[in-house]
């Protein structure tokens, strides 16, 4: 058998955890979550601005390039905190990117680029198409050389997220029949580029891409030799901060649905008594429990061949089972408030489903393991 | 013995490693119990109490209880050294598992000083077996609600009931004993008192039960004015409830203390996977079947977490929410994957599935239906796995008493 991780915990993501939990509590109580979701920005610039004085962006950046050249280990706890609170804003398609250029992009790219997102400026990925599904080489959009030398693109993007606000784009195309990542400014957009989706998650906000009518001096793609590697690094560690986020709002959904049932009173008993609530509670609770396990794994094995990608799918797979149950058993429990919007239930499985479609869902991860494991 | 010498350590565990390499005997030529409940023949019992007697002589066994009372004095360390070497080289379960698990450590705990000289040894060496006497016929999971009669009668009490599920019963030398000392307190649990009971007396009689496999390993105890020592109490009369509730933590391993080696060998994730990779249908690996390979899957992704919360438990910093979650859930968590897994083993073995033990065309000699009848007893025994969701639910999730 081989190895499948095992849980590791630095000082590092100790202290980082600490000071998340912290932050996210006061920073993102869920008065505020709401309020935000009906913003048009969606989250609060002045908590983005004590993100980047924190040095959180900077937190998986080389210290070459303005970071603390810590590395996504030290990153889970501060998305597990966020997505416990279902906090609002750039974080996690900013570190992304960071990811993406860290792996594939050339000195230059990463000497421009790096430091202005360690230091708080807003980046994201264009990955997604309609037609495509979440294998991230499989890619429709098309970049052509022009007689110039130029790039001139072609297609469209989907659920790219925080894209109205991103300082740098990084998109994904096909270039002479293979995978290449190029790096846009919102300068190169032209108007009406981007139309805003409605999302399930309304905490988020996410943007369709048009990409025909961009044009980009060669420069702006990323190292050609490094795509392949650089792709599925995003690939997982987007899952890897997809099952931070869900882990810490399994934990938040748990809390609050106990809360109500330790409350709420029918035919004269607290229905927390009632085992056929309990019980159910404890099962999301042991799955909550394991996700955990999965996820601190996941973290501190991350760079490891081959481990990494096993501890990464695990993690996430077992999220989102975990996540959907708790979220979708908070609904019910909650009787005739969690068919309101006023239920926080709601808030949690529609978060759930958001992560579950982003990235691979459960049964995608669990195929993948098949694979890497038999 | 808090500090230990990594040097010292590794010597201790490259001798352990060593040892069980050159001692392991993995066929006996008859069919090892896979767990302390499963002990059915003679045959298997003497045999299993002689491996424990030599483990303990050899330096492997209560290797981090005192040296006083017959263990080795050494850091926790050591004796996780030892089973790890134990286990990796597949030795053979542990049997006195009442006595090393719940009953030792307890005694170790809450017992008198002489109650420590008189038993500790014996239950590391083998030489005295245990055995519980917690439920009753009428009473599995409500053991507050314990019938069995103690009525005090000089330096003696006078024990008139019965117990039911005594695992070892018949080869037991001593019970630890949940009884009833006074029938009149207004609250069930202030009436019962806690003994350690010689079994080797008149007045009791233990007769077999035969399980759903087929196999013996359980005996019913009746007690008819049977006597048992007042020096025996732990905790005064009137506090048994206590002392029992301690001692389901240690059986369920919500508590350390243990004096090592294991007592089960039950199949896990692993052992399935293995079976996976060799088994076909329709000539063709039964892994490629996609059904089959997504939950086998998920049995890795399972036993994995488990594996993975434990560890986690070493870390404060990962279970400061719910400290005492994890280890108040294991047992709940891993009983019923047990049984789940089994299950799932007896499905991938297709038309033989419908075998069992002693068939000669079974898969592996019937051994996954015997083990998935068996996972029952783990499931059910030490308090029932719906038994612990309540106490999941109330002691870790705060949710009121059903």
């Amino acid at each position: 058998m081989k190895d499948l991780g095992r849980i590791g915990f630095s000082e590092d993501q100790a202290t980082l955890l600490e000071v998340a939990t912290d932050l996210c509590q006061r920073r993102a109580p869920v008065a505020t979550v709401r309020r935000l979701m009906e913003d048009e920005l969606g989250h609060d610039p002045a908590v983005w601005t004590e993100l980047g004085d924190l040095g959180w962006l900077g937190v998986a950046i080389p210290e070459a390039y303005g970071g603390s050249g810590l590395g996504l280990a030290e990153v889970v706890p501060l998305v597990e905190q966020m997505g416990r609170r279902l906090m609002a804003g750039p974080f996690v398609s900013t570190t992304l990117a960071a990811q993406a250029l860290i792996t594939g992009g050339t000195e230059d790219q990463k000497r421009e680029t790096l430091p202005r997102i360690a230091a708080g400026e807003a980046a994201t990925l264009a990955l997604a198409e309609l037609d495509t599904d979440w294998e991230l080489d499989a890619i429709g959009c098309t970049a052509t050389r022009r007689p110039d030398g130029r790039l001139a693109l072609s297609g469209r993007k989907i659920l790219v997220t925080d894209a109205a606000e991103a300082r740098r784009i990084l998109v994904s195309v096909r270039l002479d029949g293979a995978p290449a990542l190029v790096l846009l400014t919102p300068e190169d957009l032209p108007s009406g580029a981007l139309r805003r989706e409605t999302v399930i998650d309304e905490t988020r906000r996410s943007f369709a891409l048009a990409l025909d009518g961009i044009v980009l001096d060669a420069d702006r793609l990323l190292d050609p030799d490094r795509v392949g590697v650089a792709l599925e690094h995003i690939h997982l560690a987007a899952n890897l901060l997809a099952a931070a986020d869900m882990v810490g709002g399994t934990q938040a959904c748990i809390d609050y649905t106990l809360d109500y049932l330790r409350t709420r009173t029918q035919f004269g008993k607290v229905i927390g008594a009632y085992q056929a609530l309990k019980h159910p509670m404890v099962d999301a609770y042991t799955r909550y429990e394991q996700a955990r396990s999965h996820l601190y794994s996941a973290a501190h094995c991350f760079n490891e061949q081959g481990t990494g990608e096993i501890a990464v799918r695990m993690a996430k797979a077992a999220a989102d089972v975990a996540y959907s149950f708790a979220a979708d058993r908070s609904i019910q429990f909650h009787g005739g408030f969690g068919f309101t919007w006023d239920c926080d239930a709601q808030l949690y499985r529609r978060r759930a489903i958001w992560h579950a479609a982003q990235f691979g869902d459960a049964a995608f991860h669990r195929k993948k393991l098949a694979r890497l494991l038999f | 013995m808090s500090t230990v010498d990594p040097k010292d350590l590794a010597a201790f565990a490259e001798q352990a490693d060593a040892w069980f390499a050159q001692n392991v005997v993995r066929d006996p030529g008859f069919m090892l119990p896979l767990t302390f409940m499963e002990v059915g023949t003679d045959t298997q019992f003497h045999f299993l109490r002689d491996w424990q007697n030599k483990v303990w002589e050899a330096g492997y066994l209560g290797a981090a209880w005192p040296k006083a009372y017959g263990g080795g004095g050494l850091p926790q360390a050591f004796q996780n050294a030892a089973t790890r070497a134990m286990r990796k080289h597949h030795g053979p379960i542990m049997l006195n598992a009442i006595g090393l698990n719940w009953a030792g450590p307890l005694i170790l705990e809450m017992g008198s000083e002489a109650q420590k000289a008189a038993y500790l040894k014996g239950i590391l060496s083998a030489e005295d077996i245990w055995c519980q006497g917690f439920s009753e016929p009428g009473h599995g999971s409500d053991l507050g609600s314990a019938q069995t009669r103690a009525v005090r009668n000089g330096d003696h009490y006078v024990v008139n009931g019965s117990k039911i599920w005594t695992t070892l019963g018949r080869y037991a030398g001593y019970m630890i004993l949940l009884a009833r000392t006074d029938p009149s307190t207004e609250r069930k649990y202030d009436g019962l008192s806690f003994f350690l009971m010689p079994m080797k007396a008149p007045g009791i009689e233990t007769v077999p039960i035969r399980k759903l496999t087929g196999e013996h390993g359980f005996t019913q105890t009746f007690f008819t004015d049977a006597r048992a020592p007042a020096d025996g109490l732990v905790g005064p009369e009137g506090g048994g409830w206590k002392v029992a509730m301690r001692t389901l933590e240690y059986e369920r391993g919500a508590r350390g203390g243990q004096a090592g080696g294991y007592v089960s060998v039950g199949s896990n994730a692993f052992d399935v996977f293995d079976l996976a990779q060799r088994t076909t249908r329709g000539g063709r690996p039964v892994l490629e079947d996609p059904l089959v390979a997504d939950e086998m899957v998920g049995f890795l992704m399972e036993i994995q977490a488990l594996t993975l919360n434990g560890q986690r438990t070493q870390v404060p910093e990962l279970v400061a929410d719910r400290p005492q979650g994890i280890p108040l859930a294991s047992k709940l968590m891993g009983t019923e994957m047990s049984r789940r897994l089994n299950d799932f083993a007896v499905r991938l073995t297709g038309a033989r599935g419908a075998y069992y033990v002693d068939e000669p065309e079974a898969a592996d000699n019937g051994l996954w239906a015997r083990n998935y009848l068996n996972s029952f007893s783990a499931t059910i025994g030490g308090g029932t796995s719906q038994i612990q969701a309540n106490i999941v639910g109330e002691h870790v999730l705060g949710l009121p008493k059903s």
